[in-house]
């Protein structure tokens, strides 16, 4: 698609390959992965627990820990350089000012022992060359910016001191703290209510659309990406199997495992008479011991002698909406989901 | 013969022998509801828990009001969803219900029996009748018990068996009714996934032939793919087995979709209670629309042309609830007399389509 090497892309993935070496043998939680996002522009990842989507996060920013973990394979292209060859001292300027991260317990990863203000002042000071001084009073006016209020007092305050939406509210300050071209959210409202979920989300949509920085949205939950990405992937057991437009993907999803998740979310918008939900089969594989082919087709059911054999690679299967399905032609088909449907709850 | 027709493919085998007495139990549910005597009764059910100071000479400076002043109904073979946000106190409810959590004050009347403050022996007889699925699927299962002994545990525990097979058949059957073969009762529970270990969660809170099972967020810790397995079974076996359900969650698409009536949950009290869809069609309580905006929907064109209403702050501390209505510092619409007035349920709807709210503000 691209020329090699060069991307017109802020960030753009290319075959990532990321592994593990557990007792049990070599797990590879992110196997292939290629992924681009645009200036400005929010793209999410979502998958189920264990698809390999945070490993994914964590390979793009490098703080895969390492043993176990290891980045094998690929390219990770942001503005035009390969994060994967910087050394660490320069990975490290990359982190803040070039991709901030919010990750999703608060309370783990700010620290106990110092203060907001510590911890917001850091990168400040590390990164943007500020004064104590100035980093300060940035600090004050980065807190006010998500909404902390009485943002001087608070700032003294411990991270204990705090409920869990502030928490969430400190990490999007220190986060966006160094003007950061891409954000990425790893499940950054999942541990919260819904209620302060959708305080978080507003906050952090009305953010990145105010400095126009791009946003990477790692949930398991379609409903939360469904209002505010530009474009969704859905990974499985380590690969991206499907890809496209918001409105594309959910209103015409052409990969089994994507129209499997839709189907079995309870809406809030159907009565309860609406009968049973459509269940994937199975569990998520082990992942020791991937099966062969396509590594949904154990629990598929448009699953046909190739998808065992073959791992299905990504075809155009609308504008800009790319699936890795054998028999993607038939999920497509309104008439086959309507008999999936009921082949499921059978 | 819906439930042959509708009845997951996990489940099948436990319900084709079932299929005719599980007709005969509809006839029953149809019978009972009309008679309309409630199988559990909470009236004015307060939980409060002390907060104690001090390391030798301990004293009590105040009390956390995790449940205030809570009543409700379940008839036999429905279910009662419960919702609200971490600390409205539904979890303690449903632990309150089958007296894990003594209550302050109030009373838990089920099948006729007065719990609160009842002898050990009535309480474990009600507990036969009545058991609870929590929500970790990890921490609620031992790990040094295999599968069959924990599903097998209700069993020995009010002898329901007649001979050591008659105790074998019953746990077998056990497994197959939650969709799992009966060869996996000599495994331990790290062997199982979080789906299985829930169905055998579920398997043994079925033991006793209960006719209440209290479900305390049982899919919240579960995959999107796996909540619908379980919440298939759930339904397929209360569909089965005439059981009611107290149903305790906080996510609200979830408790649409499972229960007959939903309860809506704020800071220790039932804000707004209502039967059917009729909570999620005519939302009254300024809480239950926050909740139900705030909400997300899997459909990017729906979602974009859905208003939000965001609420501001946290929920305050049951330590120190706000006076008044409980909700009127986060809520939209409230007005001076919010502070100083409790609200109380005012009944709205229609005999078959049952709505109570709790707000001086509500219009209908």
């Amino acid at each position: 698609m691209e020329l090699a090497g060069a991307s017109r892309h802020l960030l753009e993935v290319r075959n990532l390959e990321t592994e593990f070496h557990t007792d049990y043998g070599v797990v590879r939680a992110v196997d292939g992965v290629d992924l681009h996002i645009d200036e400005g522009e929010t793209v999410g990842l979502v998958g189920e627990s264990g698809c390999g989507k945070s490993v994914a996060a964590l390979s793009i920013v490098r703080l895969v820990p390492d043993p176990p973990g290891r980045i094998v394979g690929g390219q990770v292209l942001f503005e035009g350089t390969d994060l994967l060859q910087l050394d660490v001292r320069e990975m490290r300027h990359v982190r803040g000012p070039g991709i901030g991260i919010i990750f999703q317990e608060p309370l783990t990863s700010l620290n106990p022992v110092l203060s907001i203000e510590r911890q917001i002042v850091e990168p400040l000071q590390e990164h943007l060359g500020m004064t104590r001084r100035q980093a300060s009073s940035r600090t004050a006016e980065l807190l006010d910016l998500v909404g902390i209020p009485d943002p001087s007092a608070r700032m003294r305050d411990y991270p204990h001191m705090l409920s869990g939406g502030q928490r969430q509210r400190i990490m999007i300050a220190i986060a966006l703290s160094c003007n950061p071209r891409l954000l990425i959210a790893d499940e950054a409202t999942t541990a919260l209510d819904v209620t302060i979920q959708a305080q978080i989300l507003e906050l952090m949509k009305d953010l990145t659309e105010r400095f126009g920085t791009a946003l990477l949205m790692i949930t398991h939950n379609l409903g939360v990406v469904a209002r505010y990405a530009d474009r969704v992937c859905v990974m499985y057991a380590g690969k991206i199997r499907e890809m496209g437009p918001s409105e594309e993907l959910y209103g015409n999803p052409r990969h089994p495992y994507t129209l499997g998740l839709l189907g079995s979310v309870p809406r809030l918008d159907s009565a309860r008479e609406s009968g049973k939900l459509m269940q994937i089969p199975g569990d998520v594989p082990d992942p020791t011991m991937m099966p062969p082919g396509c590594a949904f087709h154990p629990r598929c059911d448009y699953a046909v002698e190739r998808c065992s054999e073959e791992d299905p690679w990504m075809e155009e299967v609308g504008v800009g909406h790319v699936a890795a399905c054998w028999e993607r032609a038939r999920v497509g088909n309104i008439e086959s989901k309507m008999v999936s449907n009921r082949n499921v709850s059978a | 013969m819906r439930y042959l027709q509708t009845t997951s493919a996990a489940t099948a085998v436990a319900t084709a022998p079932d299929a005719v007495g599980a007709l005969a139990s509809m006839g029953e549910i149809a019978a009972v509801n009309l008679s309309a005597v409630p199988l559990l009764s909470v009236r004015d059910l307060n939980v409060h828990f002390p907060i104690n100071r001090g390391f030798i000479l301990q004293r009590t400076v105040g009390h956390i009001r995790a449940v205030n002043g809570v009543s409700f109904d379940v008839n036999p073979g429905e279910t009662l969803g419960v919702v609200g946000e971490s600390g409205s106190g539904k979890t303690t409810v449903a632990r309150a219900v089958i007296q894990l959590e003594r209550p302050t004050s109030g009373s838990v009347i089920f099948q006729g029996e007065q719990l609160v403050g009842a002898t050990s022996d009535v309480l474990r007889n009600a507990r036969r009748s009545m058991s609870m699925v929590f929500q970790d699927p990890y921490g609620s299962l031992n790990p040094r018990m295999r599968a069959g002994n924990i599903v097998g545990e209700p069993l020995r525990a009010h002898r329901v068996f007649e001979s050591k097979n008659e105790y074998l058949d019953r746990v077998a059957e056990l497994f197959q009714m939650v969709g799992m073969h009966p060869g996996v009762a000599s495994r331990y529970p790290h062997q199982f996934s979080g789906g299985q270990r829930q169905r055998i969660a579920i398997a043994r809170s079925l033991a006793a032939n209960p006719n209440l099972i209290l479900l305390d967020e049982p899919v919240s810790a579960l995959d999107v793919s796996i909540q619908a397995q379980v919440i298939n079974l759930l339904e397929d076996l209360q569909d089965e087995h005439d059981l009611a359900y107290v149903f305790v969650a906080h996510d609200l698409s979830v408790v649409r979709h499972t229960a007959h009536r939903t309860a809506v949950m704020y800071l220790g009290k039932i804000v707004e209670i209502a039967d059917g869809d009729e909570i999620y069609d005519n939302p009254l309580h300024p809480y239950t629309q926050a909740l139900l905006s705030a909400a997300p929907m899997p459909d990017p064109v729906l979602e974009r042309k859905r208003e939000r209403i965001v609420l501001t702050g946290d929920i305050p501390s049951p330590a120190n609830p706000p006076s008044g209505c409980v909700f009127r510092t986060r809520c939209p619409i409230a007005i001076d007399d919010c502070a100083e007035v409790v609200p109380q349920m005012r009944s709205t709807g229609s005999l078959t389509r049952r709505h109570e709210v709790a707000c001086i503000r509500a219009e209908f």
